[in-house]
């Protein structure tokens, strides 16, 4: 299966990635590369076969849920990460327009 | 000899005798670091004067009598994995600058048991690669060959330990990341059942198959390490509450009477070198001389487990890329608007691999795909797990090859995606299977190469594996 550029786009829109024009034909080349080399998994037959999630086979893993407090040395650290910081909180552009 | 050159055991018998110190021990890593680290570029960040201050504290406790088994050791961690304080890149510019404020549970153990913290290893940016080529702080170079890779993802950790850099390291496994770099650099390198040791404060790439795993020179350096490494963790839900065997008595065991499976399909796969194929068949003929029995079996699925790896692998990665946004910690880039900031942020800070596979899976995983894609490789995943099971019922063990070549030229697969993504082909069935995978080095090739052969084990049967790879160690 062949991407076109167009839906390399999308894909890039969807994935929140800037890609140029050289990049989105690159790309269009090598994911359709990737998905005609996993096709390769249509010649199994899985009928009646379960999906694997997970191979532990652990079930229902639960914590009471706490509030749990941190320190002031553990919240400044997380503050001092923060891209943009103002009076002690995370900035961000606006989501709505 | 070199301190640096040392095993654990060798080093933990000469602080515990007084024959050296911590901080001599600590002194010859940093010095070899210093020499070396310019070539291979095995570190990204290296802390010598808290690995000095940690080693003067060792010392002290020594003289007090008060020893963990790690006391006084220098290791090296991958920059994916956290440890308090220390800037973690994981290879990627998007956290540049990421100074994270928690310890990863396996890190926090080891240092508990004593180990001295060297510096953070250069790895396949977030654990993308099987070459090193994917960081974004340069690849790390064989130190077996300077012209070829060190493999990956966790390459620098393997480097660090073959060039006697730290006396062991951590790293992290998902396809191969660190088994295939144990191969071609030569060490031994394990990765552990998934569930067995805690993931929490390593950064995730595919989660139902990630594994945190150690790197040494021998196996019993890797038995003691589990040892301390292994156990359940309210901080990773996938840990298991099976008790933690004392790996480093049970690899004293004798494996005579063993039966160890020799995969025909591993010996056809894709790629495989004769010269690689004729040193691992050569070490398995030997087994018999350690009263094994060698078993001809098949496990008819292998072919599929790329492709399986390379659906379920992109789609689990790209919901846990979206974490690196550029938002709360990180790089962020001058955007527009909010859409620009994260567009440009990750384009900045990505390098093409982790790209690629976020797009991959982005598809996989969009409306319409989801079932011929993602849910088709769930379940060709249930098929090859039955192989192993279906296996195991009448071996004990199985034995390949680590990796389908030697080490190869930095740049020679670079371009070639696929190429590049079948170099995990003998270690990704058992990343797919959650069970565990040995890698010791077996020889070398004609042009002085190292060939790691792989040893694998049903669900938390570590101790088997490891004593195999032990009895086959101190055998020569």
């Amino acid at each position: 299966m062949k991407l076109t550029k167009p839906q390399v786009e999308h894909i890039a829109k969807l994935a929140r990635l800037e890609l140029n024009e050289a990049e989105i034909a690159m790309y269009a080349e090598q994911l359709s590369a990737v998905l005609d080399y996993v096709d390769m998994l249509e010649e199994v037959d899985t009928s009646g076969v379960g999906e694997t999630c997970q191979v532990t086979g652990l079930e229902d893993v639960v914590r009471g849920d706490e509030v749990v407090s941190c320190d002031d040395e553990t919240r400044k650290k997380l503050l001092g990460e923060f891209p943009k910081n103002q009076a002690g909180l995370l900035k961000v552009k606006g989501v709505f327009k | 000899m070199n301190l640096n050159e040392l095993t654990i055991k060798q080093a933990r018998e000469g602080l515990d005798n007084g024959d050296f110190s911590s901080v001599d021990l600590t002194k010859a890593c940093l010095k070899r670091i210093t020499e070396r680290n310019k070539d291979i570029n095995a570190f990204i960040t290296v802390t010598d004067k808290l690995a000095l201050a940690e080693a003067k504290e060792a010392d002290k406790k020594i003289k007090k009598g008060e020893i963990s088994p790690l006391t006084g050791i220098p290791f090296s961690v991958k920059d994916a994995i956290n440890a308090e304080d220390i800037r973690a890149t994981g290879g990627g510019k998007i956290l540049d600058n990421y100074i994270p404020s928690f310890e990863s549970t396996v890190i926090s153990n080891l240092r508990d048991a004593g180990a001295v913290l060297l510096g953070k290893t250069n790895c396949d940016a977030f654990g993308h690669g099987a070459s090193n080529e994917n960081s974004m702080y340069g690849p790390v170079k064989n130190p077996h060959d300077l012209e070829r890779v060190a493999g990956g993802s966790s390459g620098g950790s393997a480097a660090s330990v073959a060039d006697h850099m730290c006396l062991f390291s951590i790293g992290e496994d998902t396809g191969g990341s660190v088994r295939q770099p144990a191969s071609l650099c030569g060490v031994t390198g394990l990765r552990p059942s998934y569930g067995r040791n805690s993931r929490y404060g390593s950064m995730p790439m595919a989660s139902s198959l990630d594994t945190v795993g150690p790197f040494a020179k021998t196996v019993e350096d890797v038995a003691l390490l589990m040892e301390i490494m292994a156990g359940q963790d309210d901080r990773d839900a996938t840990t298991v509450s099976d008790e933690v065997p004392i790996y480093s008595e049970e690899i004293k065991k004798s494996v005579k009477g063993m039966k160890v499976g020799v995969p025909k399909e591993y010996f056809e796969l894709e790629g495989m070198e004769d010269e690689t194929k004729e040193i691992v068949m050569k070490q398995i003929e030997n087994l018999k001389s350690l009263g094994i029995e060698l078993v001809d079996v098949s496990l008819p699925y292998t072919k599929y487990a790329i492709p399986v790896y390379y659906v379920v692998v992109p789609s689990e990665d790209s919901s846990n890329m979206g974490r690196l946004d550029g938002i709360r910690y990180g790089v962020q880039a001058e955007g527009k608007d909010l859409y620009d900031l994260y567009a440009k942020s990750r384009a900045q800070g990505f390098p093409e691999e982790v790209k690629r596979r976020i797009m991959i899976g982005t598809y996989a995983l969009s409306a319409g795909y989801y079932d011929a894609y993602y849910k088709k490789a769930q379940r060709v995943r249930t098929l090859i797990i039955q192989d192993f099971e279906k296996v195991f019922e009448s071996v004990d063990l199985l034995v390949t090859p680590t990796s389908p070549y030697p080490a190869f030229k930095i740049g020679e697969k670079k371009d070639d995606v696929l190429a590049m993504y079948l170099a995990d082909v003998c270690t990704t069935p058992a990343s797919i299977a959650g069970i565990p995978g040995l890698s010791i080095p077996v020889g070398n090739t004609k042009s002085g190469l190292p060939v790691g052969m792989q040893i694998m084990g049903p669900r938390l049967g570590e101790s088997k594996v490891l004593q195999l790879g032990h009895n086959i160690l101190i055998s020569r």
